[in-house]
C-alpha cells in the first residue's frame, strides 16, 4: 500500500477507501458472469483465470471469449481484445500526474489500470486520497474479480448446454451492460450513432466475412467519425484534457457497472 | 500451445503493454481530444458490435431466436438502473424460459 500522509487527511483517505471498497464488491461480483460464459464460449478453467489473472480488463475479456465463442479466428480474438483495452492507455495517461508513482510501483500500478480505478482516484480531493482510492479499488477489484471468476467458471463448466440455461442471451446482455453506460445523456449523441452503425455493419458483414472480422470492421466506424468529425464533443467517461472528470462522468463510470 | 491459449496470452500481453504506456508516454500524445474521442468511440462501436452479433448471428447466418427478447428484458432493467449481474440474470432467465415453451 501507499505511503500516504495520515495528519490531517484521515476523512478524505477514509471516505476514498470506503468507495473503493464498495466499488470492489459491486464489481467483483459480476467475475461470477465472465467465469460462466467464458467456460460456455469453449476455454477451460485455466484459460478463464489466465485471462482474469493476467489480462484483467471486463470489456477485453469479454470480447475476447465472444469473438472465440462465435468461431473467430485468433487474431480477430487479439485485435477485438486490445482495441477495447486502448482506452485503458488513455487512463494511465490520466493517473500518471495524479499519482506520482514512484518507478517501484508501476508495473503493478499498470495492470490495475481500469475503468473503475481510474473513476475512483480522479474523483478525490487530494493526491493521498487519489492514491488510497486507486490502489484500493485497482487491488480490490482485482482479487474479488478473480475470485468469482474461478466460482462462475468451476459452475459454468458443471453446466453442460450453455444454451439450454439462456447463457448465450446472458452474453449479448452483458455487452450490452457495459455499453449502456456510454450511450447516456446529450453528449451521448454521437456515441449513439456510432453504436447503430456498429450495429448495422456487423450484421450487414457477418454473412459473408469470418467470424471476429464483422466486429473489427465496426470498430472502423468509430475511427473514420472520431478523426473525421471535429467538431463533436467528447464521449464516454474519458476527458480529454482533466485529469479531473467531472463528478457525473465519475458516478456514471462507476456506478453502473463500467466495463473493468 | 492450443490457439485458445495463445489468444489468451496475446491478449494479456497487449493489454499489459497499453495499460503500461499510458503511464510511459509523455503525457500530450495521448491528451490530444481527438485521441481521446476516438479511443470512447472505438469502446462503443466495438461493444455494440459484440451485443448485434452476440443477439443476433448463429455460425455467420442471421438468426431471430429467444436471445432478442431476453436482450429487450435486459435493455429495461437497464433503463431502470439494475445492477449488471441483475441484468445478466435477468436474460438468461428470459431466453432459458422462452425456449423451455419451444421457442428457438
Amino acid at each position: 500500500m501507499p505511503r500516504v500522509v495520515r495528519v490531517n487527511l484521515a476523512d478524505p483517505l477514509r471516505a476514498a477507501r470506503r468507495q473503493a471498497v464498495s466499488v470492489s464488491v459491486a464489481t467483483g461480483l459480476y467475475g461470477v458472469s465472465f467465469g460462466a460464459l467464458s467456460v460456455a464460449s469453449g476455454l477451460d478453467v485455466a484459460q478463464t483465470m489466465a485471462l482474469s489473472l493476467l489480462l484483467f480488463s471486463g470489456g477485453s475479456q469479454f470480447a475476447l471469449i465472444g469473438v472465440v465463442g462465435a468461431g473467430g479466428a485468433v487474431g480477430a480474438a487479439v485485435a477485438s481484445a486490445a482495441l477495447l483495452g486502448a482506452r485503458n492507455a488513455l487512463y494511465g495517461a490520466q493517473l500518471a500526474p495524479l499519482l506520482a508513482l514512484p518507478t517501484s510501483r508501476l508495473l503493478p500500478a499498470a495492470q490495475l489500470t481500469i475503468d473503475e480505478s481510474t473513476a475512483v482516484a480522479t474523483a478525490q480531493p487530494t493526491r493521498a486520497a487519489a492514491r488510497v482510492g486507486f490502489w484500493w479499488t485497482g487491488a480490490g477489484i482485482w482479487v474479488l474479480w478473480n475470485l468469482f471468476t474461478l466460482v462462475g467458471a468451476l459452475a459454468g463448466d458443471r453446466l453442460g448446454d450453455p444454451r439450454r440455461y439462456g447463457l448465450d442471451a446472458a452474453a449479448a446482455a452483458a455487452f450490452l451492460a457495459l455499453v449502456w453506460p456510454r450511450l447516456g445523456g446529450p453528449q451521448g449523441r454521437t456515441a449513439r450513432l456510432v453504436a447503430a452503425g456498429a450495429v448495422l455493419v456487423a450484421l450487414a458483414t457477418t454473412p459473408v466475412l469470418p467470424a471476429g472480422v464483422p466486429v473489427l470492421l465496426a470498430a472502423g466506424v468509430a475511427v473514420l467519425v472520431g478523426v473525421l468529425a471535429p467538431a463533436l464533443p467528447p464521449t464516454g467517461p474519458v476527458n480529454d484534457d482533466e485529469a479531473r472528470p467531472a463528478p457525473a462522468d465519475t458516478a456514471r463510470g462507476t456506478g453502473e457497472g463500467g466495463t473493468t | 500451445m492450443t490457439a485458445l491459449w495463445i489468444a489468451v496470452l496475446l491478449s494479456s500481453v497487449a493489454c499489459f503493454a497499453l495499460k503500461l504506456a499510458g503511464h510511459l508516454l509523455p503525457r500530450h500524445w495521448l491528451a490530444e481530444p481527438r485521441v481521446a474521442r476516438t479511443a470512447a468511440l472505438v469502446t462503443v462501436a466495438l461493444l455494440a458490435a459484440l451485443v448485434a452479433v452476440q443477439t443476433a448471428t448463429d455460425g455467420g447466418r442471421l438468426v431471430l431466436d429467444a436471445r432478442v427478447p431476453a436482450l429487450a428484458v435486459a435493455a429495461v432493467a437497464l433503463a431502470l438502473r439494475a445492477p449488471f449481474i441483475l441484468v445478466v440474470v435477468l436474460a438468461a432467465v428470459t431466453a432459458a424460459g422462452l425456449r423451455l415453451l419451444g421457442m428457438p
